[in-house]
Formats: structure tokens, sequence, C-alpha cells
């Protein structure tokens, strides 16, 4: 095995395009476990750690520019106003040690469907911006997740960061696991509403071989928004709607039977969540844009 | 490959280091420094809590490599960097974090406890006085077989308090 320890991203990128194989790896989260329990013996290993820009983010006026190793840690800390489903996400993943080191790079090149940032990142939508000594690609998040455990990435390509839009309204994530920390999702669900162009968007977790929009669901909702005049008028939502949303989303997806839980169970829960997001982000959108009270929804 | 690196505020290096090596494995066998635990290596447990550059992380999941050059403190050091961070103590004494583990019994086994010291000194630099979901959150990473934890959340407790009355004390 040789560690390559490139100084700056364009020796990176050398380094990449002169070894295609060569894995690379920033907080270790994912590929220190492979290594360590020997499922992994890449013959490079490619150290991002001193490249210092990857762990740096820039908020700009319509989208945050986020480094691939920016630590989950600094974007609960940091981004909670410009990217809260992405921030509640954060706060879920496995421990306050491992939040100091993985970062949204690091799900991405992984792409597990478990990974818990990719329901917000499809909820919000976006560029992964991927790299080569070949140019810059913005892989638009939609198009990023090709199959388990695989992306859209060529093999000489590195993630530099992802492009997100700053959010325009209320964004939830919730998530099911045994423990409230260090555990990976039995599946996950993330809604952002969109206010400014009237719609909405989701991302599911741990239920099909890729992270997923419910494009159904997302369709239904916008249509029933519009058409009821929800967004102007700032009312509640009927259950029936609520309702409708929750069979479309456990509709989207395509889980399998496995030790952290049954398809049938993963469907159903996916269900309920797509249901208790809709009710908090409504909420909280009534409240921001109509000054309703609100009060507390039962989920 | 040769790692060098600070620990516990002296300059360290290993030699013939494997490139797929953790900064656990170099901690523990080629630096003599055994406190931090080797146990689940996938990040789950938190026996291996350093403090890598300042920030808390489990060396079962750094590389090896990823640590050259960097400032590392293991439990081994915890007492000393303590003290210069607090400006108080005795060369020789143990860290107030550890006094009060001793002090509330919050050590059965001890196996966990290192990665515990670590993580629990870490939150009381951030936060004098966390509330206790302050500290099931800070600690939440760091597993234990034997206490139940009662007596660990005691322990962060009873150094929060002291801490606030030494620096009560003292005026600041």
């Amino acid at each position: 095995m040789d560690f390559l320890r490139p100084a700056s991203w364009e020796e990176a990128l050398a380094a990449k395009a002169e070894h295609p194989t060569a894995v690379p790896i920033a907080g270790g989260t994912d590929v220190m476990v492979e290594i360590n329990f020997d499922h992994r013996r890449p013959a490079y290993l490619l150290d991002l750690n001193r490249i210092g820009d990857l762990a740096e983010w820039e908020v700009g006026e319509r989208t945050v520019r986020l480094g691939a190793s920016v630590p989950y840690t600094r974007i609960m800390e940091n981004l909670r106003t410009e990217l809260p489903g992405l921030a509640l996400a954060a706060h879920t993943v496995a421990s306050p040690q491992i939040r100091n080191r993985g970062g949204v790079g690091g799900n991405l090149g992984t792409a597990s469907p478990a990974g818990d940032a990719h329901p917000p990142l499809l909820a919000t939508g976006g560029a992964v911006e991927a790299e080569s000594v070949r140019g810059v690609r913005m892989i638009p998040v939609d198009d990023f997740y090709v199959g388990v455990k695989r992306n859209a990435l060529a093999p000489d390509e590195l993630i530099r960061a992802v492009h997100l839009p700053k959010a325009d309204g209320p964004q939830q994530f919730s998530k099911v696991g045994t423990r409230n920390a260090m555990v990976i999702a039995v599946c996950a669900f993330a809604l952002a509403l969109h206010p400014e162009t009237r719609t909405v968007r989701t991302g599911i977790g741990s239920a099909a071989p890729t992270p997923v929009r419910a494009r159904a669901a997302e369709e239904f909702l916008t249509a029933a928004l519009a058409d009821g005049g929800f967004w102007e008028s700032g009312h509640p939502l009927p259950p029936s709607v609520a309702r409708q949303f929750a069979q479309l989303a456990a509709g989207a997806c395509n889980p399998i039977d496995d030790v952290r839980g049954s398809a049938r169970y993963r469907r159903h829960a996916v269900g309920v969540m797509a249901r208790r997001t809709l009710g908090w982000t409504w909420e909280s959108y009534r409240g921001r844009a109509h000054g309703s009270q609100g009060g507390a929804q039962c989920a | 490959m040769r790692v060098t690196c600070t620990v516990n505020g002296r300059e360290q290096r290993a030699d013939d280091v494997w490139e797929g090596e953790s900064l656990l494995y170099v901690l523990r066998e080629r630096m003599g420094l055994p406190g931090a635990k080797n146990a689940c290596e996938q990040g789950e447990c938190g026996s291996c809590t350093v403090r890598l550059d300042g920030v808390p992380v489990c060396a079962c999941l750094v590389a090896a490599g990823q640590a050259e050059g960097r400032d590392v403190v293991t439990v081994e050091g915890l007492a000393d960097f303590a003290r210069q961070r607090d400006g108080s103590g005795e060369p020789g004494e143990l860290a107030p974090v550890q006094r009060a583990f001793i002090d509330a019994g919050a050590i059965q086994c001890g196996f966990c406890t290192p990665g515990l010291l670590v993580a629990a000194d870490e939150l009381l630099e951030r936060n004098d006085s966390p509330s206790d979901a302050d500290i099931r959150e800070a600690l939440s990473g760091n597993l234990c077989r034997c206490t139940g934890y009662e007596k660990i959340l005691d322990a962060v407790r009873l150094a929060a308090a002291r801490g606030t009355a030494r620096t009560t004390g003292q005026g600041a």
C-alpha cells in the first residue's frame, strides 16, 4: 500500500489521474473501518486532510458551497439557517467523535443508501462539484446515486464540494434507529418546502438500493398545496392530504428485509415520517409566513 | 513509512509504519502508549478517543499518515494537558475529571475509562456547567458495558461542580 499525501488540490487531482484506483480518505470514518476489518486493501490511500479548502464553506446569495470535508459538527454549528435539513441530519450522524471527522464528501463517495446526508441533499437539490485533471463537472444530486454504493464519479474524479440552494422554507429530517446516537438508519426521510417555487422535495434513505426521491408524493403535495391555495392562506392541511402524501412516500420505497428491519416495516415507517415531517414543516411555514400560533401538532 | 507527530507535548516518531495502519495502532504498539483502548475498530465504542489538534476523534479511524505533523493528546497526557489549560493543579496530580471519576465510583473494569475521560474533559473545556442532556450528547459515542452510565454522569457533574466552585473561589 502507498500513502499519497497531496499538499494541494491540483496535486490530488494529478495523483488520482495517475492512480485511478487510489481510495480518497478524509475523515476516514468509512475507509478505515474497511481497512481495519480487512475488507479492503487499496493499493493507494489518497489523504485529503492537508487540502485546507476542502474543510471550508462559502455562503453565497443563493447557494452554499460546502467543501467535501467540512465535518458534520461544523455543519450543525454553522449552517443551521442556510441548510436546516442537512444540519438536522448531520446531528444524527453517529457520535461527536465521528461528526468531528466525517463530512458530506465521504457520504457521497461511499454512496451507501443509508448515508444520513443523502435524504436532505435530495430534498434541497443541488449539485456535486466533481473534478479531475480533465476538468470540472457539476453532477446534479438527482443523478449522483446510480446503484448500491455506486455513484456517478469517473475513476479519476474527486469530489471537491457540493453546491446547495439556501433554504427558502422549512426543512425537516427524520430517522428511525434503535438509539438516538451511533446508529445506522433503519430508514430516513427528508422534506423541504420551497415556497419561492411553490414546490416540495423529498429524500428517502435506507429504503431502496439508492437514496431516492418520492416523486409521486412530491407531485401530489405540490399540486394539493397549489390547488387548495394553501401557500397563500397558510391554512392547516386536511388530514386526507397528509395521508395521501404518506402513502405515496411509502410507495416510493423499494426496501429489503435485513437485520435492521423488514421491508414492510421500512415502508410503513417512511409513511409515518413523511406525515410527521409534513406536519412539522407546514406548521413552521404557517408560523413564519402567517404568524399563526400553530400550537403543538400531534404527528 | 515514518510518522512524526506531537503526542502529549513531546515529539514522537514511529518507523516502518504500514500505510493502512491506524493512529491507534501507532500509539499503542509503536509509541508505548496503551491508554487509548482498542475495542471495536469501527468508531462505535469510543474507547480509543484522543484529541487530534484539540478535536476528539476515534484514533482507530485516523490513518497513521494523517497524524503526520499533528498534535495528539491521549489519556496519558490528560493531566498535564488539563493543568496547562486550567493553570491549576500540581505536577503528578490527576486531572480534575480523572479525580471525579474515582470519587464518583465511575470506573468498574476500566476499559472504557480512557476514552470517556478524554471526551468528558473536552466537554467541560467547552461547557463548564453542562446540562444532563449536554453530558449525554457529549458521551454518546462512548460505550460502557459495566456501569450503566449513572456513575459516569455523576462524575461529570461532580467535575463540573468542582470546576465552577474553583473558579468562583478564585473570583474568576
